[in-house]
């Protein structure tokens, strides 16, 4: 297959890549939601695709030594050079729809989105940022939760990372959750879970704990659509289900509103 | 791979002079205190001869083990007149969760903790210790009565984990442990987390953010069980014992870390071989560090609390 065409992972039908881009990468046949990375996020949500990136000096460390079939460090490094980024997360600064706002986009290509000290660090130093400055903070969280190779290090990121949000609170600022498939453990039960409003892709799995580990321990097959963005939805934990092309325009209107300025 | 010898065959000989012991105090012959003095000293020394060997995935069953002293136990040992505050008032009561009010040094404080159960009826009833949301969210009602009152926080932690199950997942787990992070994180009040057995990730952190994180000599605390680890990164059961030590999961090793404050000394043997010396143990550290928070303004205990979480972690920047 040419560099130029490409195969839907939902309708199997190969697309002109041009196609999907055009349409905010979202499958024009079946509405397939492609995985952005970080940095598409951003550039998505900010007004004319333009931001700062900050932060980018924060780089992580094997502070376990950690060792599975790779060691955690020579991990990092291939996952640093595979996704030219330092971490899983890019935190932005920026305008949206006219209004300074901080946005934090977690990227699934680098070990799954997790959550280290880095990504804590970073978000907490963002949701400080977005409290000094009095402006709004967004997170786009993608990820399968606690990064396993900084043991309890990771845990006390939920902490961090929540407290950070709980003094975003005090003050006053809205803070919005956008949950892209999939959000899941230690991620979703910290920042992911604490929106003023909390904004799903469609079809994203969002979850505390995997499917997997559900099905092995109730020992019986999840009925269709669970812990999908519409079951949570239907189950209260969600704002709304917003697909990707009418994510810009909502995040605006959810600005406006919070922030009490009428267009 | 060889697998490790399970702690329970390791402890036989120091069970078995449990057991003597056990018999010399029910039938309170006499004499009978001297022949437990030697016993308890012949403990001592096969301890002191098979602690040094013990690896973190043996530390583990210590953790788990069926005779370890449980937050009720505690309760009752450290506590008087406990009275359990039952439901979330919002859709159920976990019984894998107890909490309530009690006296302390003559004190009201709110305490809780997760409650595994003894009998097999009983760990069915407790669901083992492995909260839903409703439980998180009673844990949250207490919190706040304390604040309103200004009673101190006493936690108890216990757990394999939070549960994961379809209900839990459709009455919001995550919400529910994330909610409680952001209200422990600003509470007005004292909290004290004491991490007895088992530390759990998310399900362990979602009633263990405090002033102060007291931890047993020989519990663990985890981003996540060994099991779960091995067969996530090793695709392999049996490397539960490799992953054990990757995560750094005992105490001495947080202690490292700064996940946690202070290490709480466990008898020769473990806590269910001596469970009154363990309460002692408990009791005291637990005292010190309550009257020394006691002391700060609640400004102070929130703004410490905050700086103490805020600094975890370890990166460079470059
Ligand atoms: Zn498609």
């Amino acid at each position: 297959m040419s560099s130029l065409w490409t195969r839907c992972n939902n309708c199997q039908r190969i697309l002109y890549k041009e196609d999907i881009l055009d349409n905010h990468s979202v499958c024009p046949e079946c509405a397939f939601h492609f995985r952005l990375s970080a940095s598409e996020w951003l550039a998505m949500l900010y007004d004319d695709g333009q931001f700062d990136v900050c932060d980018h000096e924060i780089k992580p460390q094997d502070p376990l030594n950690f060792v599975d079939s790779q060691p955690y460090h020579k991990r990092l490094a291939d996952n640093q050079r595979k996704t030219s980024l330092p971490e899983a997360v890019v935190n932005g600064l920026g305008t949206i729809g006219g209004m300074r706002v901080a946005v934090s986009a977690l990227d699934f290509a680098f070990m799954g989105g997790s959550m280290g000290s880095v990504v804590g660090e970073k978000i907490t130093r963002a949701a400080e940022r977005a409290l000094a400055e009095k402006i709004p903070f967004i997170i786009v969280s993608c990820s399968g939760g606690a990064r396993m190779q900084e043991g309890a290090l990771s845990l006390m990121q939920m902490v961090k990372t929540s407290a950070a949000l709980g003094r975003l609170e005090k003050a006053g600022l809205p803070f919005f959750s956008v949950l892209a498939d999939p959000t899941t453990g230690g991620v979703t039960a910290s920042f992911a879970m604490l929106g003023n409003l909390n904004i799903a892709e469609p079809n994203a799995l969002i979850g505390f704990a995997g499917p997997r580990v559900i099905e092995q321990t109730i020992k019986e097959k999840l009925p269709k659509g669970f812990q999908r963005s519409e079951f949570l939805l239907s189950h209260g934990m969600i704002d709304e289900v917003v697909p990707r092309k009418n994510l810009r325009p909502y995040l605006v209107r959810a600005l406006r509103l919070f922030l009490n300025k009428s267009a | 791979m060889t697998k490790p010898e399970d702690f329970y065959a390791l402890e036989k000989p120091i069970a078995a002079l449990k057991e003597q012991i056990d018999a010399l105090l029910l039938a309170g012959e006499p004499g009978f205190k001297e022949k437990v003095a030697a016993l308890r000293l012949e403990i001592e020394t096969e301890w002191q001869k098979l602690q040094p060997r013990l690896i973190p995935s043996q530390i583990v069953q210590v953790a788990r083990h069926p005779k370890r002293p449980l937050t009720l136990e505690y309760i009752n040992a450290l506590m008087t007149d406990f009275m359990e505050m039952h439901g979330d008032r919002r859709f159920g009561d976990d019984p894998a969760l107890v909490a309530g009010l009690a006296f302390y040094k003559g004190q009201t404080v709110a305490v809780m903790g997760h409650q595994k159960g003894r009998t097999t009826r009983e760990r069915i009833d407790r669901n083992f210790g492995q909260m839903n949301p409703e439980g998180y969210r009673k844990a949250y009602r207490v919190f706040r009565e304390a604040e309103k009152f200004g009673f101190p926080v006493i936690t108890f932690i216990d757990t394999q984990g939070a549960y994961p199950g379809i209900g839990a997942e459709e009455r919001g787990q995550a919400e529910a442990i994330a909610f409680n992070l952001k209200v422990m994180s600003g509470l007005r009040v004292p909290i004290v987390c004491v991490i007895i057995g088992e530390g759990g990730s998310g399900g362990a952190l979602g009633i263990g953010v405090g002033d102060q994180i007291l931890m047993l000599e020989n519990a663990y605390y985890s981003v996540i069980s060994p099991e779960g680890c091995a067969a996530i990164l090793w695709k392999d059961q049996s490397a539960v014992q490799q992953a054990a030590e990757n995560l750094h999961i005992r105490a001495a090793d947080l202690l490292k870390l700064g996940v946690i404050d202070k290490i709480i000394p466990e008898p020769p043997g473990g806590a269910h071989i001596d469970p009154e010396t363990t309460f002692k143990n408990t009791d005291k550290i637990v005292h010190q560090t309550l009257t020394k928070l006691k002391a700060k303004t609640a400004d102070d205990l929130v703004d410490e609390r905050y700086a103490k979480f805020r600094k975890m972690g370890v990166y460079v920047v470059s």
